[in-house]
């Protein structure tokens, strides 16, 4: 098959069995629509490691655009449905297609009790086939419909069980703060059409360079034209990737279905800002501005998030948190320059957040469908595959290995190329110089939170069962199970906790591959001193810019940090949860612990602000402007007075003749007068 | 004292005031008012015919006798609606005859 044809299956594959499944559902029954979206999507998976292996190593061009069919055409603003690949998006196309392909596989598992399985796995196919058209764009056009495509799924996934209140709340939510990042997007896509007179990247970023000292005169401002289209480009990376101060949706958005956490707010999704800003490197080098926001906001999100991890005890929502802090540490990698660095944790992050959200899953599904760790405690016994996998999954994201002989899990590699990247940028830059020191001790808050969870979870005094899983302080997840039907099979807590079935247990243990190995072997190719014949110019540096070159020659104590601190955090974690059992529960009755826990009251804050703000401006223009003023002066008003008008006159109609006979006698008496004077 | 025109107007007058307070003042029986009404028409022929006279012009007096036809006219047809009415009502007092209030 030739290249052209190999990638434009795999893109549309998903979409196939997107519509299959999603319009056939009653023709075709659950099983062939689950059969039929998953078998398509390990398809493309195979086309997407073929793509992946031929793109780097293979014969295929370094980089070819597929041009299927034009989508806009109006003057000099012009996009093509089209697919665009290279080592950028090579990589993402692996992430997306593996982790999609082993999701569908663990949803047969997990969804097994469910009424709705064809809607789920269209959802989950349609979801893929955005995310393929937002990663192979080739202009912004493309790029802004994967990006709403896929927030769309997002939406549906996250409301799929849409009996619960929550669910629906929590997708509304997801879509509204998106569309804060969205707004910025959009503008960034004007600013940068404005300027360069086309949407198209292979067009757009030869001119750069040129452009790099433009400014642009706005309200008596003049503004560099290339911070300012980074900075809005960006804003719309922080809505999708839930940074710092749009980050609200993420943890809300685990009200959908475990297996939609795992492969859009984990591994695909949320990474788009990430792949974005890499995409347009040939920008953001010149937009120094804008770089030193996307460090600051990484950097912030990495730690920030981490130390509200510190404190839930919902199992999902440690690992959404976890989540948001990983992606912090991504941006924070591209902002100082770091490109490869970035998209090698996006890439190792895929693998073991995508396993620690499905091993949750598991966990979840074995307690049946408890999701507060204070109900768990004591599951390595009952649940040993899982525990492993967790463990594995852990030991990845707390970047576990020894970096005098470079072998570790997949998460040192990346991670801890992030953290040096940072402390070369920080030699010659304070921001980065922050970004270093955040992201240092947000290691140390990862491991313990992590462990925070493993101990939590699965040592300790159990106090499942027999009830406990019924407890009434968490009606929400309790109502998860009634909220669908289906799951009332399960006999509620009766039973002991059960391993999973085969077809979730897979998917855990190949991604628990990719989470051990995926840094080892890929590292050399991302960020090597070979990376530029990996990349072949799909990322780019300013010259002169050796920022991973240099990583190499950090001091000792620089890379040896994160493995202190993550043992510091896994030593904590330790001592309080299993030495000392019992003392994280009575930590929890602090002031901190209650600030940490309620999320820096950063839900309260915007409610008080945003969502009370818009309410009450709504309310001023509804009973002020609308009410009183234009339904007071017209409508209403002219019927109130012809009301007043008509009641008045209707007095004078009293009904006795006399009245009347009086009245004529005035009137002749009147008219009569009226002759005589005028005919005098 | 030669009674003089003055006189007769002076007394259609009266009897003009009489009726139309008749109307008025009346709230007790419709047939009060039928009758003030005649009394009103018999003011207005008492100043044709005494014009009639004065002016030596006998058109005057024909019209009299035109509005005594009408009036006799009138009051068989208000005599008749009175008695319809009382019998749709059970009443004919000058109060109880409001239905066109607003």
């Amino acid at each position: 098959m030739s290249p052209q044809l190999v990638v434009t299956l795999l893109v549309l594959a998903p979409l196939l069995g997107a519509i299959i499944a999603g319009l056939g559902v009653r023709r075709i029954g659950d099983v062939p629509a689950m059969a039929i979206t998953t078998g398509l999507l390990f398809f493309a998976c195979a086309l997407g490691w073929t793509a992946f292996i031929q793109v780097i190593w293979g014969g295929w061009p370094a980089r070819f655009t597929v041009e299927l069919a034009p989508f806009i055409d109006v003057g000099a603003f012009r996009s093509t449905w089209s697919i665009r690949i290279d080592s950028l998006s090579a990589v993402m196309l692996v992430v997306v297609t593996t982790v999609s392909a082993l999701v569908h596989l663990y949803s047969w598992g997990y969804m097994a009790d469910d009424p709705y399985k064809p809607r789920f796995f269209a959802y989950l196919s349609l979801f893929t086939f955005f995310m393929l058209a937002l990663v192979t764009a080739a202009d912004f056009m493309q790029l802004f419909f994967g990006w709403e495509g896929v927030g769309l799924a997002s939406y549906l996934l996250i409301g799929f069980w849409y009996q619960k209140d929550t669910a629906n709340a929590a997708a509304i939510k997801a879509f509204v703060v998106n569309r804060v990042g969205d707004a910025g997007f959009a503008l960034g896509i004007m600013t940068v059409f404005w300027a360069f007179g086309t949407i198209r990247f292979a067009e757009i970023f030869p001119q750069v360079p040129a452009h790099a000292r433009a400014l642009w005169r706005f309200a008596g401002q003049d503004l560099k034209l290339m911070d300012l289209a980074c900075c809005l480009l960006f804003i719309g990376a922080m809505g999708k990737s839930a940074q710092f101060l749009l980050h609200t949706w993420l943890p809300d958005a685990m009200e959908g279905p475990t297996p939609v956490s795992a492969l859009i707010h984990a591994a695909t999704m949320v990474t788009a800002g990430v792949y974005m800003v890499c995409l347009l490197s040939p920008m953001f080098e010149y937009a120094p501005i804008a770089k030193d926001l996307v460090t600051v906001v990484g950097a912030v999100t990495a730690l920030f998030a981490a130390t509200i991890g510190l404190a839930q005890n919902d199992i999902k929502r440690v690992v959404a948190y976890s989540t948001c802090s990983q992606l912090g540490y991504m941006f924070f990698a591209a902002g100082v320059g770091a490109y490869p660095a970035a998209m090698f944790h996006l890439f190792t992050h895929a693998f073991f957040k995508a396993l620690l959200f499905l091993g949750a899953g598991a966990v979840i599904n074995a307690v049946h469908h408890e999701q507060d760790m204070r109900k768990m405690g004591g599951l390595y016994k009952v649940l040993p595959i899982t525990y492993a996998i967790m463990l594995v999954g852990t030991l990845s994201i707390t970047g576990v290995g020894i970096p005098g002989i470079d072998l570790g899990f997949s998460g040192f590699y990346s991670k801890d190329a992030i953290i040096d990247a940072a402390f070369v940028a920080g030699r010659t830059d304070g921001i980065s110089n922050f970004a270093f020191f955040a992201g240092l001790i947000a290691a140390g808050l990862t491991s313990f939170y992590s462990w925070r969870l493993i101990f939590m979870t699965f040592h300790g005094t159990p106090t499942w069962g027999h009830g406990a899983a019924h407890g009434g302080a968490d009606h929400a997840h309790a109502d998860a199970g009634h909220a669908d039907p289906g799951h009332d099979a399960h006999g509620h807590g009766d039973e002991p906790p059960r391993e999973a079935p085969w077809n979730m247990r897979g998917p855990l243990l190949l991604l628990a591959l990719g989470a051990v190995a995926a840094g080892g072997v890929f590292a050399e190719a991302f960020i090597g001193p070979d990376r530029a014949d990996f990349w072949r110019g799909a990322v780019f540096n300013l010259p002169g810019d050796h920022i991973l070159d240099a990583l190499k020659s950090v001091p000792p104590a620089v890379v040896w940090g994160p493995l202190v601190v993550t043992a510091i955090g896994f030593g904590v974690a330790w001592y309080v949860y299993v030495l000392r059992e019992g003392l994280g529960a009575r930590l929890a009755r602090g002031p901190v612990w209650a600030f940490l826990y309620n999320k820096w009251y950063f839900d309260e804050i915007y409610d008080f602000i945003f969502v009370r703000g818009a309410k009450a401006l709504g309310d001023l223009f509804w009973k002020g402007g609308d009410k009183a003023l234009i339904d007071g002066l017209g409508p209403d008003g002219v019927s109130a007075v012809s009301m007043i008008v008509g009641k008045a006159t209707g007095r004078l109609q009293t009904g006795y003749v006399y009245h009347y006979a009086f009245v004529m006698l005035l009137g002749i008496a009147g008219l009569l007068s009226f002759a005589l004077w005028a005919f005098r | 004292m030669t009674i003089g025109l003055s006189h007769y107007l002076t007394v259609a007058a009266i009897l003009f005031t009489i009726g139309v307070l008749g109307i008025f003042v009346n709230r007790r029986n419709v047939i009060v008012i039928l009758m003030s009404i005649e009394l009103i028409l018999l003011a207005v022929n008492i100043n044709l015919v005494s014009f009639s006279v004065f002016l030596h012009d006998v058109v005057g007096q024909i019209y009299a006798l035109v509005v005594l036809t009408v009036a006799a006219a009138e009051a068989a047809v208000g005599l008749a609606i009175l008695v319809t009415f009382f019998r749709w009502r059970g009443s004919i007092a000058v109060d109880d005859a409001s239905v066109m209030r607003g």
